[in-house]
């Protein structure tokens, strides 16, 4: 592809354009004005993932913002891709950040819905919910493609983007799933990552649901994995988290490890497992790798997984 | 004649000493208070354990004054509010047992509103033990006599009301409270006016 | 219809502070429904003013009433002069009755004794749900008559989120009641409808210039207006 073929020519949008198998990383910003966390965290991941997520108050717990750790981790020579969420933000500041973003060299968003206020620390704050992820989507799809706010007014100058949205193949109602994609892919998406897998047999259905309607031909599919520390973390999200799906035997493997290094290595090993299967699913065409609070576990997996060294495209 | 003394019932299980003798009191008692108490009995059970426990001359607090009601189910948050307000030491509703209602439910409606007067005293800063839902079949006049005892023992447990008045007889509010719905006295010891006795008023 | 909550006791209490006459004025027509604001409920904290009031053995006269409803100036008339002898009026009605008759008596101290809350439909004898929140632009034709302004915890046009669970909203906790995921609803009630195609039209952003949003909102019916 040349480069006015790009929507934004960004490092990510070039390696899936190029059918390489992607990887991409998250990074959570610190919750202080401390840009040194978001240095570290790039220093350790660069040259491991293609880009990384900086995450947007996530769980609705405050932080830096996306944009800011954004800059940080680009400028520390690591491409991000920037969260937008729903919840924060009315239509007015949606716009007027992503231009900002434009102007600051960022161009992969990655937009949501975001999680609700009750389960963060500020739960007596008002949530916007001015548009959903699906609106937020088109909105920043045609700012692109048509140089339009979402009045219709005409802007002066485009913002280059790659429009990523999130999906989670576990969540109810199940039989939707593989169609609400669609939605997002006609609203204007261009890749997604998934909520983070653990059931592979029932991601693997997902995807013949998401292969069989095409899918997987209009919109690049990364598929996401978050890798376990312990058992504790295990059960945990087995137990608590709603719409992630962690099968016993997972749990089962590693509660028969010992804590601490024998746990943390049986998990890295679970993850590579399940990566080295994703790059065998047609229709996937990356993965992401959530290791939050323990990307220093990210690059020693995907090496193992066979994934290094990381493709440069011109 | 029953209810002249203020022995304790001797029924089985009945409190024959004050609570006390196991734990320090909270506050000092008063050996000579005696707490005005309002009774609202149904007419189909409660009432008739009591005029039972009557004929069986049981002994059981003259603490104690009846309104007669034809069911609990009658009751309102409003009445037992009202016999608080005119400074009731305590009030009970003594009905059916449950599930023998001879209206089917109002026991169970009688509780339910016990239970959220006994919220608002709590809001109130008054103890929510001062209202008490009490169930008794016609044939226990013993229970009757019982529940008579603890309940006037607990009051004067916790002492005078915080809500006392002068010149007040929370035994006539509650009757005006219950206006139509309260039923006749009948020439019962602890219905009628206990004056002879020295009960305070 | 509306619906409301009694405010915490002391709350009540430090609202009339050391006023001397307090009135409690009842409505009876949506807080009566909700067993919230009525006359008998008007008569029980009048009742529980009066009892706080020995307690700390104060001089306080506290009288009840009630209007049919407190929104109409009409009926309002009936208690003017009960609401002229008060020093203070905790009213029991909603918002709109409070505010209602705030204004007519202005500049007579008119104090909220309840939460305004919802609109809400009984689902049964004194359980309320949420149902509307008046956004001025309805768009439940499309989604099988159910609203997903209010129903769904994030208001998403185009939902079901990925936290949605056993039909279950992400926000339900153990602790929490459960909440039902309105899409989840409306893709089953799509579904008996043979509506499905709804599920997967895409719904523009809503206009939220409609709602209170936009300022506070006014309705008048011309043809209606006395000549």
């Amino acid at each position: 592809m040349t480069a006015t073929e790009y929507k934004a020519g960004s490092n990510l949008e070039k390696i899936l354009s190029s059918g390489r198998f992607a990887v991409t990383g998250e990074c959570g910003p610190p919750k202080g004005a401390d840009v040194t966390i978001i240095e570290e965290k790039a220093k350790l991941l660069k040259g491991y993932v293609d880009a990384v997520n900086i995450t947007d108050n996530q769980t609705a717990v405050v932080r830096v913002c996306s944009m800011a750790s954004g800059y940080t981790a680009q400028q520390n020579g690591l491409e991000a891709i920037m969260q937008m969420t729903c919840r924060d933000r009315n239509r007015l500041a949606m716009q007027a950040d992503i231009l900002g973003a434009a102007t600051l060299g960022l161009k992969n968003i990655l937009c949501l819905t975001g999680d609700h206020m009750s389960f963060g620390n500020h739960p007596e704050a008002r949530g916007v919910h001015d548009l959903d992820a699906i609106n937020l989507i088109k909105m920043y799809k045609d700012m692109r493609d048509e140089k339009k706010f979402q009045c219709g007014e005409e802007m002066t100058v485009a913002p280059p983007l790659y429009i990523g949205c999130a999906e989670n193949p576990f969540a109810d109602p199940f039989e939707l799933r593989a169609l609400r994609l669609r939605k997002k892919i006609e609203a204007g998406a261009d890749f997604i990552q998934t909520q983070c897998i653990f059931n592979v047999p029932k991601f693997k259905k997902w995807m013949e649901e998401v292969r069989a309607l095409g899918l997987h031909k209009e919109i690049k599919i990364l598929a996401g994995i978050t890798p376990l520390k312990g058992v504790g973390g295990a059960r945990y999200m087995q137990k608590f988290v709603p719409g992630i799906d962690v099968p016993q035997d997972i749990v089962d493997r590693m509660a028969a490890c010992e804590k601490g290094a024998p746990s943390q290595a049986e998990g890295k090993k679970i993850a590579v497992e399940m990566i080295k299967e994703f790059t065998e699913i047609e229709g996937v065409a990356g993965v992401h790798i959530m290791a939050i609070e323990w990307e220093i576990a990210v690059p020693e997996i995907v090496e193992a997984a066979g994934l290094m060294p990381r493709p440069a495209v011109a | 004649m029953a209810g002249a003394d203020v022995k304790p019932a001797a029924a089985e299980g009945g409190a024959a000493a004050p609570e006390a003798a196991d734990e320090a009191p909270k506050k000092p008692v008063d050996p000579d208070f005696e707490p005005e108490i309002i009774v609202f009995a149904c007419h189909y059970c409660a009432y008739a354990a009591a005029d039972l426990a009557g004929s069986m001359r049981l002994q059981y607090p003259s603490n104690i004054r009846m309104i007669k009601l034809p069911c609990t189910g009658k009751l309102e948050v409003i009445h037992l509010l009202r016999a608080i307000e005119a400074g009731a030491d305590g009030v009970y509703a003594a009905g059916c047992m449950e599930g023998e209602c001879h209206y089917l439910k109002g026991n169970l409606w009688a509780r339910k509103r016990v239970d959220h007067v006994k919220d608002l005293l709590t809001e109130l800063g008054i103890e929510p033990e001062r209202v008490e839902m009490y169930n008794m079949s016609s044939a226990m006049g013993a229970r009757f006599a019982e529940v008579a005892t603890e309940f006037t023992e607990r009051m004067k447990q916790l002492g005078p009301s915080p809500v006392k008045r002068q010149g007040v007889s929370p035994h006539a509010a509650a009757r005006e409270a219950l206006g139509g719905v309260a039923m006749p006295d009948e020439a019962h010891p602890a219905a009628a006016a206990t004056v002879e006795e020295g009960h305070a008023e | 219809m509306i619906t409301a909550e009694r405010k915490p006791f002391d709350e009540i209490v430090a609202l009339v502070g050391d006023k001397k006459k307090v009135l409690v004025a009842g409505c009876d027509t949506c807080v009566a429904i909700c067993l919230t604001g009525g006359e008998k409920e008007a008569e029980i904290l009048a009742s529980e003013l009066r009892i706080k009031a020995q307690q700390e053995g104060r001089e306080v006269e506290v009288e009840h009433t009630a209007a049919i409803r407190q929104c109409e100036w009409e009926y309002l008339d009936m208690i003017a002069d009960t609401v002229e002898a008060a020093d203070v009026v905790l009213s029991m009605a909603c918002g709109i009755g409070i505010q209602s008759m705030a204004e007519k008596f202005a500049p007579k101290l008119v104090m909220p004794a309840v939460n305004t809350n919802m609109l809400g439909m009984p689902q049964e004898h004194a359980v309320w749900l949420e149902r509307c929140v008046a956004c001025g632009e309805c768009r439940i034709g499309t989604t099988g008559g159910i609203c997903p302004v209010v129903r769904c915890s994030k208001s998403l046009m185009n939902g079901p989120c990925g936290g949605s669970h056993d039909g279950l909203c992400e926000v339900t906790t153990p602790e929490k009641e459960d909440i039902e995921c309105a899409w989840a609803l409306i893709w089953e009630r799509l579904k008996a409808q043979g509506r499905e195609e709804l599920m997967f039209m895409e719904r523009p952003p809503k206009d939220w210039s409609k709602s209170s949003s936009g300022g506070p909102r006014k309705m008048v019916r011309e043809e209606a207006k006395p000549v």
